[in-house]
């Protein structure tokens, strides 16, 4: 079970384990997680589950590179280059010990 | 005019080849939840094939509207949004243009938003917040306590507008014009606001050339903080055209106009009609947080948006063809039971209160949705506390002549101390 940390705006860390094949943004939700909100259900449609990839992981995670994804990161508010949807990173195993920082608000 | 499809007859018995959603009579007395309910179960994906905008399919589930919704590439915008056509290009070729980047698709519709989104940003707001708060305690320390008074101009239109001059740069004293210009560009004719599509288009002149001016002063001056200063400030936004510019305003006044308007109204009357969920909030108004999207899954203050098929696409077991309107109905997915639980029933501390269409979803969602929640939760605040006993509807109230805008004209109200 991959281990995901997420790192809220104000530095309060949540340590989660998932089932591989989860996406970030079910794991952040499933575990109550606060700071992502997911209104599409994880779609790629409201870019309400903005994260920044920790520098160390995004060549594990790779940047966002699909049209869908890279469109709707563009509703999203200050976005980086080691922005992504969570909703469209999936958790294997090569990615435990993901650390994922969310930005100060998603709306 | 000729007696709607649907009067003096069972809902339950009318076959559905004979569903006509887009009928804006339906509306004024919200006749049409029993049919979105039998095209979810029956025809999610319905097809009409005569009607007063011409043959268009209705998608009413949820889950169907979002992947619509999702795929520009399947389903354009451009001439698309509003079913009937004419509200987006009026009458004739010298008709001023209605939407702006809203009936774009990207890449254009990305350059675009790209220049305004700015301006709508948390950190933008968060300036805003203080002036919005102010308005909102005046607006409310005005009011009669006791004595019966219309609800939608006193504050839902009053604080609207006030927020819209803000927004535009706009003489706050001159107001009420930009609310009229916002009801003409939304309204239809025989609305009690438009006469004709010809007088309309005669009031988007009148709008476009007082917008160009107020653009050509902001050019000249310091860039300031209002849309149309940055527009003119903004490289892609200078070189914009006269027509691309008046377009946008016009999405802009009307994105930011009724749709909150309706909502704050909207809210006040769910309050009324469910008194449980009246004493829920009193007695922990720090709920205002999760009631203020569900007012706005409630009003749901755009009922649909429209696309165009730019290619045969399969939903629902039907084949929507190339070329084919197809209306997205955010007010009947936004009470799709297979994605949201209880979903006629105004609950203000769902778990997952933004779970719902009434912004839309893609590339296109609201710009504005920010601004919107802002507006809405700085007001409940500054409602709750007064520490009133509670704000009593007086009267029934009743909706627009439209099948797009879900707008509460009036409602008469009594503050009980």
């Amino acid at each position: 079970m991959p281990k995901i940390t997420f790192i809220e705006a104000d530095g309060v860390e949540h340590i989660v384990a998932v089932a591989e094949g989860t996406t970030a943004m079910q794991a952040a939700l499933h575990n109550a997680v606060p700071g992502i909100e997911g209104a599409c259900g994880g779609q790629a449609a409201c870019a309400t589950c903005h994260v920044f990839v920790d520098p160390a992981w995004l060549s594990v995670t790779g940047p966002a590179e699909s049209e869908i994804e890279t469109g709707m990161l563009q509703l999203a508010e200050e976005v980086r280059p080691n922005s992504r949807l969570a909703c469209q990173i999936t958790l294997t195993a090569d990615l435990d010990g993901l650390v994922l920082r969310m930005p100060e608000s998603q709306f | 005019m000729d007696s709607p499809w649907f009067e003096g007859r069972d809902p339950g018995a009318i076959p559905l080849a004979e569903f006509d959603m887009a009928s804006p009579a339906l509306y004024p007395h919200q006749l049409h939840w029993p049919f979105f309910e039998r095209l979810r179960a029956e025809d999610p994906v319905h097809y009409c094939e005569k009607s007063a905008v011409g043959p268009y399919w209705s998608v009413t589930k949820y889950k169907d509207i979002l992947e619509v919704d999702s795929n520009h590439k399947a389903f354009t915008s451009v001439a698309a949004t509003s079913l009937e056509q004419q509200n987006l290009i009026g009458v004739d070729e010298n008709s001023v243009q209605a939407g702006g980047f809203i009936v774009t698709d990207p890449p254009l519709h990305d350059e675009q938003r790209k220049i305004f989104s700015p301006a709508l940003a948390p950190g933008n707001l968060a300036t805003f917040e203080a002036l919005i708060r102010e308005r909102a305690r005046q607006t409310l320390t005005a009011l009669p306590i006791g004595e019966e008074f219309d609800w939608v101009e006193r504050v839902s239109i009053e604080l609207t507008s006030m927020m819209l001059a803000t927004m535009f740069g706009y003489p706050i004293e001159e107001r009420s014009q930009l609310k009229y210009w916002s009801d003409v560009v939304a309204g239809t004719p025989g609305d009690g606001i438009v006469e004709s599509w010809e007088q309309r288009d005669q009031e988007l002149k009148n709008f476009a050339a007082r917008f160009v001016a107020l653009r050509e002063e902001r050019r000249h001056q310091e860039p300031q903080t209002d849309l149309i200063s940055i527009l003119v400030h903004s490289p892609l936004g200078s070189q914009m055209s006269d027509v691309e510019f008046v377009s946008n305003a016009i999405l802009l006044l009307v994105g930011g106009n009724d749709t909150t308007r309706n909502t704050m109204s909207g809210g006040l009357l769910a309050l009324h009609n469910d008194p449980e969920q009246w004493a829920k909030l009193k007695a922990n108004p720090a709920l205002v947080a999760t009631m203020v999207p569900e007012t706005i899954r409630y009003q749901t203050p755009v009922m649909y948006q429209g696309r165009i098929a730019t290619q045969d696409y399969g939903l629902g077991g039907k084949t929507i063809r190339k070329g084919d309107k197809v209306a997205m109905w955010y007010i009947s997915g936004n009470r799709d039971t297979d994605a949201i639980a209880d979903p006629d029933r105004f609950i203000i501390d769902r778990p997952n209160p933004r779970q719902h269409l009434s912004f839309g979803f893609g590339v296109h969602r609201c710009l504005g949705n920010r601004l919107a929640e802002m507006q809405l939760r700085v007001l409940w605040e500054e409602i709750m506390a007064r520490n009133w006993a509670r704000i009593e509807v007086t009267k029934p109230v009743k909706y627009a002549y439209s099948s797009m805008f879900r707008a509460i004209n009036k409602m008469t109200v009594r503050i009980h101390a």
